[in-house]
């Protein structure tokens, strides 16, 4: 009860921060309720204490050795490079994000480190040359070895598994932060109300929401009036 | 170790803050009863800002919402999962149940699908149909004004249809279908299966000025800070509170109902896990609301002279008939939705259609019938997202692998275009399918612990079948390659483990007939007449629907009983 009480006083929002209805615009939700975040909130997810320590746990301990992290930024920056238009994977700290990961899910761990090696291993029989030092042209040409599952040699075949892995988490890396959302195009995740597929994007699918189907939905204009119905439970409001 | 007496006797201890118990809380608290609630995690409330996940960012966690430490992921709001650290379950020969615990106020109904179905009158007398199991020892006339009552105090968006088996209710409206939907919607019909609004306890609507409205973030598993979802703290747990007769006993485990000389209930024994100490708290009527395996496992624990054989088990019925929904599921691409414009789509945490039964069984060779569930559309990418993304172009003749700028025109040309369907069914119950406590294994709690033993059968096996075949139909009307192997016989036709679906019942079952059921048809221990059971655990068959609202109303049912048994001295 108290932990209850005292989150009320957090409710700040309530009639003045929140995004409040303009008149009944369908395109605006009541949000007033939802607790403004304060500063001391920020970086907070909602851990409960075993997993905040766990977190801080991961987040301060050793990851991969400083060479393996610079070969898997330079293949972050081939799998994802920058565009006219977007950041890449570098920009999107996407090998600091396989750092962690790689600690959080253990399973990820050998099967870098050993593909890295195995990576290392290729470039200096093909090239004479640890990954580093090689040039844009020579990396690609041994990406190209590796990165078509369908055509690899089966000589190849760690690396395939190795590259798989790796372009896996650089998508998951990059598309789950503010840059890579973006390019992609996702527009939720905030407050909004729900009132169909755009007209154009039906026209475009050829798609229509039937008569009878839209008279079970709901009329956003009354959202905001309280529910009541008829004995035969037929909503009146 | 000196058991702590609690000076104080309720009116009621109810174990568990789920849907039972926080319905039970509400009826009880309202009626004027004092109440203890005891509930094995910790207090969660969604509007806390150390507790709630709801409109973060998938970089805002490190592991991008990954399902390290919770199984559902970072965001979702259940606590705990298929496995608890220090609180293991086992498994007899060849058995698999996964069982999923989430131990914190409001149980599992903080992360839930909100699929709110009314049982139909043809699901409480599947006996009368089919020969198999038991029928229900009340019918849908019995439990139909509490769905009522439970409609309009929690409330559930739906749409009338009149289908005999999938009764109607007090509905708030639907939300319109995404465009996924509509192509689900559109195949559907082709295939000659019914597809009307999904049923979610979802506030559309305004149903009170305590509780606020949709404003579609589709994170209603992360339970919602404007409680616009139920939730059982926000919904029931919090008002029942305003009474001021409601006390919460949070992070404390139920070991055992604690019984007299006469073998009636004097309250509980609980282990608090702060202090680690055993209390004792007293009790006129003991509610019991763990979850049905949680509150067989106590039953059982509970053995004293006069219940040597664990309470209310006398005829060995506690535990048996354990049934789970069946559940399989298929993914599929629609080529149509390639390279689609994106707009906000996220609408209501969950289907906004669904396929509810549409065939005879009687024509089938599986007696029981299943729904389809639908996903898919533009969601929000979190941890795996774009695994397996450049071997998708397999499906429709692009190139297969490779980087650089290809994947990004890869991410935007595959991104929503890929849709899923699940079908969730009614198993049969069988008494070979139960848990018992494991005499050798005790959890961190020193509580000896439940071991499982389910097999499915042929009647559910065939059923999952007969799902991928019309999955299979629906994805051809709408030209939809199915992505990854149809399973087959050697994959139990892709049935998952039971538990997975997370709508385990039937443990301590209701009827009429003491020697093979083991609560009354108000819920009430046959043996114990001030011991009550308001989980999943009373539940003679399930239907192919989601047991939720069913437990509400029921537990509902039950409470309202108390309050008369109690006034009327009769416990």
């Amino acid at each position: 009860m108290d932990r209850r009480e005292s989150m009320k006083s957090l409710l700040i929002g309530t009639m003045a921060g929140g995004v409040l209805l303009q008149g009944c615009a369908p395109e605006s939700a009541d949000t007033s309720a939802m607790p403004v975040s304060k500063p001391e909130d920020k970086g907070k997810y909602g851990r409960t204490i075993e997993e905040k320590a766990r977190d801080e746990k991961l987040l301060g301990s050793q990851g991969f050795s400083e060479t393996e992290l610079a070969t898997i930024a330079i293949l972050c920056d081939l799998i994802l490079p920058s565009t006219d238009s977007a950041g890449g994977a570098l920009d999107a700290s996407v090998p600091e994000f396989i750092d962690f990961i790689a600690k959080d899910i253990p399973s990820h761990e050998l099967p870098i480190k050993g593909g890295l090696m195995w990576l290392e291993s290729r470039s200096n029989n093909t090239f004479g040359l640890p990954f580093v030092k090689l040039t844009d042209v020579q990396r690609k040409s041994l990406l190209d070895e590796i990165a078509y599952s369908e055509t690899a040699a089966p000589e190849v075949s760690p690396g395939v598994a190795f590259f798989s892995r790796m372009r896996n988490l650089t998508l998951t890396g990059y598309y789950t932060t503010k840059m890579g959302i973006e390019d992609l195009g996702y527009k939720g995740n905030q407050p909004n109300v729900w009132d169909g597929v755009p007209q154009e994007v039906l026209d475009e699918h050829g798609m229509a929401y039937d008569k009878a189907w839209l008279a079970k939905c709901v009329d956003q204009s009354k959202r905001e009036d309280i529910a009541e119905w008829d004995d035969q439970g037929n909503l009146l409001t | 170790m000196q058991i702590i007496e609690s000076r104080e006797q309720f009116d009621a201890i109810i174990v568990g803050s789920g849907a039972g118990g926080g319905m039970s809380a509400k009826v009880l608290a309202d009626a004027g009863l004092s109440v203890a609630i005891v509930e094995a995690g910790p207090h969660f409330d969604p509007t806390n800002p150390d507790q709630m996940t709801q409109l973060k960012w998938p970089w805002e966690s490190p592991r991008r919402g990954a399902s390290t430490t919770r199984s559902f992921g970072d965001f979702d709001a259940a606590y705990g999962g298929w496995e608890i650290d220090g609180e293991p379950y086992t498994q007899g020969e060849g058995s698999q149940f996964d069982w999923f615990r989430s131990h914190m106020l409001g149980g599992r109904t903080n992360h839930w699908g909100r699929i709110s179905l009314r049982f139909g009158p043809r699901d409480f007398k599947r006996r009368d149909q089919d020969g198999l199991s038991d029928n229900w020892p009340i019918g849908y006339e019995d439990v139909a004004p509490y769905y009522d009552k439970v409609d309009k105090l929690i409330g559930v968006f739906g749409s009338k249809e009149n289908i005999p088996n999938e009764p109607d209710g007090f509905f708030l409206p639907a939300p319109k279908p995404r465009l996924h939907e509509l192509y689900y919607i559109k195949a559907a019909r082709k295939a000659g299966v019914t597809v009307i609004p999904s049923r979610l306890s979802i506030l559309t609507k305004r149903l009170n000025n305590e509780r606020g409205v949709c404003f579609y973030c589709r994170q209603c598993s992360r339970s919602c800070a404007i409680k616009a979802d139920f939730s059982s703290g926000t919904s029931l747990i919090f008002p029942a509170q305003k009474s001021g007769s409601v006390q919460l006993f949070t992070n404390c485990v139920v070991k055992e109902v604690t019984t007299n000389a006469e073998g009636k209930a004097t309250g509980v024994s609980y282990i608090n896990k702060d202090d680690l100490k055993e209390y004792h708290l007293k009790g006129r009527t003991v509610v019991l609301a763990a979850s049905a395996c949680s509150s067989a496992r106590i039953l059982l624990n509970s053995k004293s002279a006069q219940h040597p054989n664990g309470l209310g088990n006398s005829n060995d019925i506690v535990g048996k008939y354990l049934h789970d929904s069946t559940g399989t599921d298929r993914a599929f691409l629609v080529p149509e939705m390639l390279n689609r414009k994106t707009y906000n789509e996220d609408g209501v945490g969950g289907l906004h259609v669904y396929s509810p039964w549409w065939l005879d069984s009687k024509k089938l060779d599986f007696p029981r019938g299943y729904h389809i569930e639908i996903w898919g559309g533009l969601g929000m990418p979190s941890y795996g997202f774009g695994f397996g993304l450049a071997e998708m172009n397999k499906y429709v003749s692009g190139v297969v692998g490779g980087y650089g700028d290809k994947l990004r025109d890869d991410a935007r040309k595959f991104y929503g275009a890929m849709m899923g369907v699940s079908g969730r069914g009614e198993s049969i119950p069988m008494k070979s399918n139960y848990c018992e406590i494991d005499p050798e294994v005790v959890d961190q709690w020193g509580i000896p612990v439940l071991k499982f033993h389910y097999q499915w059968s042929d009647h559910e096996r065939n059923q999952s079948k007969h799902m991928h075949d019309t999955f299979e139909e629906i994805f051809d009307k709408m030209d939809a390659i199915p992505l990854g192997e149809k399973p087959g016989a050697d994959k139990d036709y892709g049935l998952h483990n039971p538990g997975r679906i997370i709508h385990e019942v039937g443990t301590t079952r209701m009827g009429d007939d003491l020697t093979t059921s083991v609560v009354n048809k108000y819920q009430q221990l046959h043996e114990v007449p001030n011991v009550f059971i308001v989980d999943g655990g009373p539940f003679v068959s399930q239907a192919d629907k989601n047991p939720t609202w069913t437990i509400l109303a029921l537990s509902w049912r039950t409470s309202e009983y108390i309050v008369d048994q109690l006034t009327k001295k009769n416990i």
